[in-house]
């Protein structure tokens, strides 16, 4: 499959992310964040970082973005969308995910492996994890904490949309423990922590994170 | 030139971290009495002519697509032509 990375003016991990894309079998295809074109791709990615200086809000202006337009709409028709950190944020601000990102309750940077629990393995990122999969990859981030009101949030509970939850800590306000949800239809994941750095031995925090560039494959194209 | 100012502030029930940081620095500054602090945005907008209605429901587009997020804040509108410089605080004021 090909899968798509874009790259935003800020953008921190999209070399990270096509790196991982290829050692979950796949073909990483660069994205230019002011392109409107999506280069036959068959899923993307929105990678971590810092787009566009984090300025207004993080992911306000990426929103606006020319290749985002094509993005939203090839979401629409099902395309699989991953968002990381700075991408999740991304995402919630084009409401293709409910809720929003603020900064961490406790003021600070947080960097720190960390352990979650896989949910829903029903999307074509977590197809690869048996369900309730317990799992550590790397977290980094300032305004990682996910609110809704409380209505959105049962609702996510209930339709089985939250896909990752934190364990042991709260890494950074999360409302319920929440790391990542996917959006009704389970064809777009937002995900705070960062899979893409835990894929190889070598670094990071072991591999645990490979499962959501190896889920491609499994569930939607098998 | 006339100014349209756009405020915008976390909502009430949306957790605040660096209003509760400012909170929190006050009594520590000898500043005491203050209950809460919440922190916002303000944004100055300069626009060419007349602030007409339509100008005002321009910024309000505005304000809903990019300024705010309508799921953690809210805003208002209001038209300020005559921007006031802060006067610069005396000796004596600041001093007790």
């Amino acid at each position: 499959m090909k899968v798509g990375v874009v790259t935003f003016p800020g953008s921190l991990d999209d070399v990270d992310a096509r790196r991982a894309v290829g050692i979950g079998g796949h073909e990483a295809v660069a994205l230019w964040h002011g392109d409107h074109d999506l280069r036959g791709v068959d899923a993307v990615v929105l990678p971590g970082g810092f787009s566009y200086g984090d300025y207004l809000r993080c992911g306000a202006i990426s929103r606006f973005a020319p290749v985002m337009t094509e993005v939203v709409e090839a979401a629409g028709r099902g395309m699989p969308v991953l968002g990381i950190c700075n991408g999740f944020q991304v995402l919630c601000e084009s409401h293709l995910l409910p809720g929003a990102l603020i900064r961490n309750d406790h003021q600070r940077f947080v960097c720190r492996d960390q352990r979650l629990r896989i949910e829903n393995t029903r999307t074509p990122w977590t197809g690869a994890y048996a369900e309730g999969a317990e799992i550590t990859v790397v977290l980094k981030n300032g305004e990682g904490g996910f609110v809704a009101d409380d209505a959105t949030l049962d609702r996510l509970e209930g339709e089985g949309q939250v896909v990752a939850r934190y364990l042991e800590v709260n890494p950074n306000g999360s409302m319920r423990d929440i790391a990542g949800v996917a959006n009704a239809r389970g064809n777009v994941v937002g995900l705070m922590p960062h899979p893409e750095h835990s894929v190889e031995d070598l670094t990071g925090s072991g591999t645990d994170g490979l499962g959501f560039f190896t889920s491609l494959v499994e569930s939607v194209w098998a | 030139m006339p100014r349209v100012v756009v405020d915008v502030m976390p909502k009430p029930e949306i957790l605040d971290p660096q209003g509760k940081a400012v909170l929190g620095a006050l009594p520590r500054l000898g500043f005491s009495g203050v209950t809460d602090v919440r922190q916002g945005k303000r944004f100055e907008l300069e626009v060419d002519g007349e602030v007409t209605d339509a100008v005002l429901e321009d910024v309000r587009r505005m304000a809903e697509t990019l300024l705010s997020n309508p799921v953690i804040e809210s805003f208002t509108v209001h038209v300020n032509d005559a921007v006031e410089d802060q006067p610069a605080v005396t000796g004596t004021a600041a001093g007790a």
